[in-house]
Order: structure tokens, then sequence, then C-alpha cells
């Protein structure tokens, strides 16, 4: 009977060692906690990370490490010539996870993806509102403006969806790559719904993605498991384990202890040590941000471009950037977009710095004082607005002009800072949601969007025409002629002075390999492998 | 001693109505707003805006708001986080034992060094080790908590890597909660490598956060010792010929340890203060660093009902020192 039992004991043993040398995990160190799982909901890049990028996949996807769209659900689609009716071919025999809190009876279809947007503007959805969760805003959805070019969501049939829209708009398509767009199960939502639990579509998510959801708890640790049905093929990895860590200093120090494998956001400050390291390796790319400051165009003398030019060139950006960014650098921008995305005008060169002209102008323009504002908010494309203020505010004192800094907190700042009234030069920048450059372009610089984010309450008939032109062609080619003529006439406009894009990094160990900095600032572990 | 208890309850309502009043004005008074705050660097349209205010019932006067805040709190219903979506009680019951277990572990950590160092520099007053210990126990009274605790992890866990850097407990370790606390769940499911993890995560932010009652204690122990040391009953005791440690350990300790008991019970809302920071650097999912994200996202509904749970337990444990307080010393009922 001893025997028996130590041979039990044994048998034991050596099963849940196997499965624990058998097992791949990959954990992530976090830099917050999700709001919740559903990716419609939420608006945070860490939100998404552990929603879409995990759990969710979406008609189209964006291409890994870059910002082309290419097949996601959708294996192709048709644009009709008007650019008006999108067709979408669904990928057949795609399964939604089977997890122990729900079982899929039938694959992926065109009600799921009917049903995905529908619930996000239809008030007579019963997931449109409190019934699922109060308070629901749907931000990214109405924030990408897709209540006014939708006109519909077809089902033609099972594989088959038809989208059509109120005006051609060509970012569309790269819209439906973002994490707002991920497709759900309506299958999943409909048994949540019959049992009451309509709640925990937000925090049991079920998709189609490369990982399926195990357990949260609540701000330490996520889980997560291959999903063995990802119709892209298993992943390498069986596991992957979110480790919530929003210290930046004790999640590269976590990193370096092997606690974890990856790491997003270190310290500028850490990158010397961390590059010293032989254990990790530091990956980085130019994000698809840039820092900014609007001038107020409507405001005499403000609203004279050769005042905008001067007070640019009188910024000696280069020591601006050094000092602002330190070890963590970034590169200077020269156009509005950052070089790694489409249509980026290499022709186009930003004000040199020459404060002897500056001065010349300035003084002919009677520009002796002006307000320049900076907020208290870190933000990838400017780590320190105050140091950046103090520092153009001396380099302006240089050419005759006296800056008075103002200050607010955070959400307060934009809100001042985005009326048409408001007077001087406004710190701020752009983190790019769709790697389209309309998304740069009109949301920061349309004349729609003064009084919401066009700082500048610039309003330029030429540029204006080229960039609702080239949202209205679907053809790529001739959107880049387009969006390089826009660059152009915003150079010469001048409505504001353009800082920097900022490097992104990730520290990762030498282990990993598949790993990709994304531009558009997400974290995907679909392809990552760990060696032993 | 049922009167004076009553007196003691009925004293706390007007400091709970006060708490609900700065719970909720504190939120409104910080600048910025939770729709602007959610929507991001998007930025909502005007007229979005107000629509979105009317939603969250932001548009209606502010006493109005406050009163809808009181009734819902009054019937135990204390809201539902705004960017979460899930009910505040159940994230607080979730996240409450992480603090509790820290901080036990805390007061653990400066009880059993802060008393002894306490009476030893008593009896040894104004030797070297009296002066070193209490200009120790000032540093650490005035240590700046997020400083000391990376300091202590880059050096303990980062160069000599003899602790986890952060976290509860290793990740290989995955079970569904009982009780909230770590070193208990792992004992009720008999694992007792996962208890040692749990026991290893907790040392160095129990140091951090037990440092500055640390000194509180020490420095409490000290003076109370200092002053019965002085007694007559002491000075009878040693002419009695009782050696020094009985005299010292027994009669004069007794007497020493009721105000460093009061001091004790009082260093909680220290612990809940301190929590926020040592929370936040050692990845430890409590309240405090609840709190500081909720303050981050202008949650208005996370933040003036969770000062609100967090007021209540602090009242909750001073009215419990109040009343053992009565029991030790009967003269205390009187007042």
């Amino acid at each position: 009977m001893k025997k028996k039992l130590a041979f039990a004991a044994a048998l034991l043993a050596a099963s849940v060692l196997g499965g624990m040398a058998n097992a791949k995990t990959l954990v992530y160190c976090s830099e917050a906690s999700p709001a919740n799982f559903d990716p419609g909901t939420t608006t945070g890049g860490n939100d998404f990370d552990a929603s879409s990028r995990t759990v969710y996949s979406r008609l189209v996807e964006f291409k890994h490490g870059g910002t082309e769209v290419e097949p996601g659900l959708a294996d192709k689609w048709e644009i009709s010539d008007d650019g008006l009716v999108y067709t979408f071919h669904l990928h057949p025999g795609v399964k939604f996870q089977t997890t122990d809190f729900f079982k899929p009876t039938r694959d992926l279809n065109a009600d799921d993806v009917v049903f995905s947007f529908d619930r996000q503007f239809n008030k007579a959805n019963p997931w449109n509102g409190d019934k699922y969760l109060p308070n629901l805003t749907w931000d990214y959805y109405t924030g990408m403006d897709m209540p006014k070019y939708v006109a519909k969501w077809e089902k033609v049939d099972d594989l088959t969806v038809k989208l059509t829209l109120t005006e051609p708009n060509a970012p569309m398509l790269a819209n439906l790559g973002m994490d707002f767009a991920s497709i759900v199960s309506k299958e999943y939502a409909d048994q949540l719904e019959k049992s009451g639990k309509m709640a925990d579509f937000s925090t049991k998510p079920i998709g189609t993605g490369p990982f399926q959801f195990v357990d949260y708890q609540l701000d330490s640790v996520i889980r997560y498991a291959a999903n063995p049905d990802y119709f892209k093929g298993k992943e390498k990895i069986d596991d992957l384990v979110f480790a919530i860590t929003p210290d930046a200093t004790a999640r590269i120090q976590k990193v370096l202890a092997g606690e974890c494998d990856i790491a997003p956001y270190p310290n500028p400050a850490d990158i010397g040590t961390i590059k010293a390291n032989q254990d990790v390796t530091l990956m980085d790319q130019a994000g698809l941000n840039i820092g900014y400051m609007s001038y107020n165009t409507t405001i005499p003398p403000l609203d004279k471009p050769e005042v905008r030019h001067a007070l640019n060139q009188a910024i000696d950006r280069e020591s601006l950037i050094k000092s602002l960014f330190q070890d963590a650098g970034a590169t200077p921008a020269e156009n509005l977009i950052p070089p790694t995305m489409w249509s980026w005008n290499k022709d186009v060169k930003s004000d040199a710095y020459d404060p002897e002209a500056a001065k010349k102008v300035l003084a002919a323009a009677g520009l002796t004082e002006i307000q320049l504002w900076a907020s208290d908010r870190v933000r990838p494309y400017n780590p320190n607005f105050q140091r950046a203020a103090e520092l153009i505010q001396a380099d302006w004192a240089k050419v005759g002009v006296k800056a008075e800094i103002v200050n607010y907190e955070w959400t307060k700042y934009r809100s001042e800072g985005k009326k048409k009234d408001r007077p001087g030069a406004f710190q701020i920048g752009w983190t790019g949601d769709n790697g389209d450059p309309d998304n740069f372009f009109a949301t920061l610089f349309a004349c729609s969007a003064i009084g919401v984010s066009n700082y500048s309450s610039w309003c330029d008939k030429d540029f204006e025409d080229l960039i609702q032109k080239a949202k209205k062609t679907s053809d790529q080619a001739e959107r880049t002629k387009l969006y390089e003529q826009a660059q152009v006439v915003f150079q010469k406009q001048a409505p504001a002075f353009l800082l920097a894009h900022s490097q992104v990094y990730a520290v990762v160990r030498k282990n990993v390999s598949g790993f990709m900095m994304d531009p558009l600032g997400i974290h995907r572990f679909d392809g990552v492998d760990k060696a032993e | 001693m049922l009167k004076y208890i009553l007196h003691r309850i009925a004293l706390l309502i007007p400091t709970l109505v006060g708490i609900t009043i700065c719970a909720f004005a504190f939120v409104r008074l910080l600048p910025g707003d939770p729709i602007l705050a959610m929507a991001g660097e998007h930025g909502v349209a005007p007229a979005r805006y107000e629509e979105l205010k009317e939603q969250f019932g932001y548009n209606l006067p502010i006493w109005q708001q406050y009163a809808r805040y009181v009734g819902e709190v009054a019937t135990g219903d204390f809201g539902v986080s705004i960017s979460s979506k899930r009910p505040v009680m159940e994230e607080f019951k979730i996240l409450f034992p992480a603090t509790m277990e820290l901080s036990f572990f805390a007061m653990i950590f400066a009880m059993v060094l802060g008393i002894p160092a306490g009476i030893f520099a008593a009896v040894k007053r104004g030797s070297w080790f009296d002066q070193s210990l209490m200009g120790t126990a000032l540093v650490g009274y005035s240590m700046p908590i997020f400083w000391w605790g990376l300091l202590l992890i880059i050096f303990f866990s980062g160069y000599l890597g003899w602790t986890p850097v952060s976290g509860r407990i290793g990740l290989q370790f995955f079970f569904k909660p009982i009780t909230g606390f770590m070193t208990i769940d792992t004992l009720l499911y008999g694992k007792w490598d996962a208890f040692r993890s749990a026991l290893s995560h907790l040392v160095l932010p129990a140091i951090v956060l037990g440092t500055i009652p640390l000194a509180v204690i020490a420095r409490q122990t000290r003076s109370a010792m200092l002053e019965v040391l002085g007694e007559d009953y002491v000075r009878t005791a040693r002419a009695k010929g009782l050696s020094p440690s009985r005299v010292v350990g027994l009669h004069a300790l007794r007497n020493a340890l009721i105000p460093v008991v009061t001091t004790i019970g009082l260093q909680i809302g220290t612990l809940l203060a301190g929590a926020i920071l040592t929370e936040t650097i050692f990845a430890w999912p409590g309240i405090g660093k609840w709190m500081v994200d909720s303050i981050f996202k202008r949650d208005y509904v996370v933040v003036q009902s969770g000062l609100l749970l967090i007021a209540l337990i602090v009242m909750a444990v001073n009215l419990i020192v109040d009343v053992l307080y009565a029991v030790i010393n009967p003269r205390i009922r009187a007042a």
C-alpha cells in the first residue's frame, strides 16, 4: 500500500513538473490595469493591449510592426467605384474561443460583425446602454466620426457583410482595423442577455484572437492561454501573463531580474543602464506621434504667417529636443506626420534656427508679449511641457518677445486651450490611432476641428481642399500626392511650431523572439516565442 | 461602559457627515472632469460633452448631486465606477484584503523592532545607542516612501537578487482567492512554496510601509519608558533588589505600553496613507493604488466612495482603540 502511494505521489509530482516544463509562459509587465475587457467601451492603450490585441480580431488588421492594412477576419473586400459601399468576405470556419464560461455552437458569421458595430450606435440595441453597463459613452466610435459616415451595416449571407457610407471616406478601412472595431460574439452576448449577466461581457471576454482569457485578479495579474482554434494557427507560447506594474523603475527591475520577459515605457533616465545589460535588448521605434505648439492664427499679429515663421525660427529646436528627451532621443519633426507614415513629404523642411532674421520680423510686427501654455502631464510626445515652455521662453526673450507661461491641469488645459479665442502659443501633441494621414491632418487641422482639436483655430482653404479630397479618394497613390501637397501648404502657412516625434521603447529579454515594436503604440504577442 | 460606547458612536455621526462632504467636494475641487479624462487625446465635441454631462448627472446643481450621493450611500449603494463600470463595493472587497495584509505585516515589522529598540534606548538613555537610534528614527520618520521603496528594490531585488521586485506572489501560483489574504489562502490550499513566495513578496513593501510607524513606535516607547522609569514604584522595585531586567521587563514595560498601544492604533491612518505610495511602487493590488488610479481618471464615484469607506475603517479602528483604552484605564470612562 505504502509503495503504491509513493508511486502515485511520484507520478503526480512528475506530471506536475512535466506540465510546468512543457508550458511556455510569456510574462508581460504592463503599465496599468485595464478598465475592462470590452474594447468598444475603453480608450487607453493598456486597455487595448489587454483586450483587443490579445482576445479579439477585426475585419482588417494592421501589418505587424507597420501601419498598412491587411486582411483579418475578412479575407478580401471590394469598394464600390463611388467609394460608398464596402463588401467584406469573411474567412470561413473561424471559431470563437471555448472557455469554461462559454462554449460556442457555431462559427463566426456576418451576424457577429453587424452586432459588433450595431451595439455601438443603435440606441435600440440592448447592449448600447445602461442595461449592459452604466454610463457607456462609446468614445472611440464617436471620436472617429463613425456615426457621421456609416449609413448601415448589412448581412448579405453568412460570410458576406456590406457596409454603406453616407459619403466617401477613405480612412474608413483603417478605422476598421482599430481596437474599437474588434468583432465580438453575438451568440455569447445573447446567452448573457438571457441569463441576466450582461456585465460579464466586459469582464470575461470571448473573441477570435490569438489568446483566450483565463483569469483577471483585479489590479494585479491577467492570465491568457493560447487559443487552440486560432484561425491563423495556434501561438508558440502556451500561456501569456500580464503582471501589472505601474512604476517604471520597478518594471525595468522586473525584466532585469527575469520576473518578466517584456516591459514597455522605461524611464529615460534608465535607458543607459538597460543598454549596458547583457540579458535584455532595448527596442525602439519612432512613435506615431507629434509634439507641436499651436499658434492661434486668428489673433493679430499671429494671423500673419511670417510672424509665426519668425517665432519658429527663434527657437533653438535642437537644444530643446536634447534637453527634453535626453537619452531617450526624438526625431526632429519636419512635417506633421512622422517619417514612418506613408505620404510623408521628404522635401519639406521645417524652419531653421535663425534668431537674427526672426528678431527683425518680430520687431516689425510689433510682437513683444505672448502667452505660452504648459501643462503638468507627461506625454509621449513631450515629457515636460513646463521645461519646454521655460526653454522657449528664454529663446524668445533673446529676440525681444516676452513670454508669459500659462499653466493648467491637463484636462482643464485642453478644454481652455481649444477655445477659439485662446491667445498665444499652446503646446500639445498627438498619437495616431490608425496610421492613416487623415488621422493627423484632418483631426488636428481641419476647419471642422476648430473648437475641438484644432488648437490653432486655423482654417486654410488650400489645405482644407487637399485633405478633404484625399479623404474621399480611395486610390492610395493619389491620396499620397494630395497629402504631400498639403504638407507643403502647412509648412508655408506654419500654423504651429513642430517639435519632434518621440521614440517609443520596450525592454525585452534576450531569449524572447518575434516581439516587434508597433508604430501604433500597441503591444502584440502573436508571433512571439521564448527560448527556455 | 455601554453609555460610554454609545456616546462615542454618537460623536462619530457629525464626523461621518463631514467626511461625505469632504470626499464629495475634494474630487470636484480638482481641476479637470471625468468626461474629458475619459475622452483621452481626442477631446469631445461640445454638443457631445453636454450630452454626456447630462447622462452622468453632472449638469445638476451641486447640492442635488450631493443629496443624491448621500441618499445612495445611506442605502448602502456606493455607486458604480465611471471607468471600469463595476460596483465600487465589489472592487473594494477584492482590493481591501491586500491592503490589510500589507498593513498587518508592516505593523508587525514596526512593533517587533520598534518596541525593543525604544526600551533599550530608554534604559541606556544618553548612550551612543540612544543617540543614534533617535537620530535614525527621525530619519525614518521623514523618509520619502517613494524614494525609499525604489532604493530597496534596486539594492535587494536588483543588485542582490534576494527578494522579488514587486507583486503579491510568484506568477506560477494561480488559484482562486478564498479570504483574499495571500498568506492565509496559500495555507488553506496547503501550498507551502506558494506561502513562502507570498511571504517573500511581503518583505520589502512591509519594510517600506512600516518604516514611519517603526520610527513613531520607537520614539513613543522610549519616552513612555523614560517616564515610567522615573516613577516611585520602579524605584521601590529596584530598592527591593529586583534584577534590572525584571524591573524593566515586568514592572516598567507593562505600564509604559499603555500609550504605545494607543499610538499603534492611531498608526492605521499613517498606514493607509503610506499604502498609496507603497502599493504603487510595489504593484500591490490594494486600495491605495486603486485610489491613485481613480484620482488620475477623475473617477468621482470611486474617489468619493473609496474615501468614505477608508474613513469608515479608520473611524471603526479608532473607536475600538478608544473602547479598549477605556477597558484598560477606567479613569477615561468617567471623562
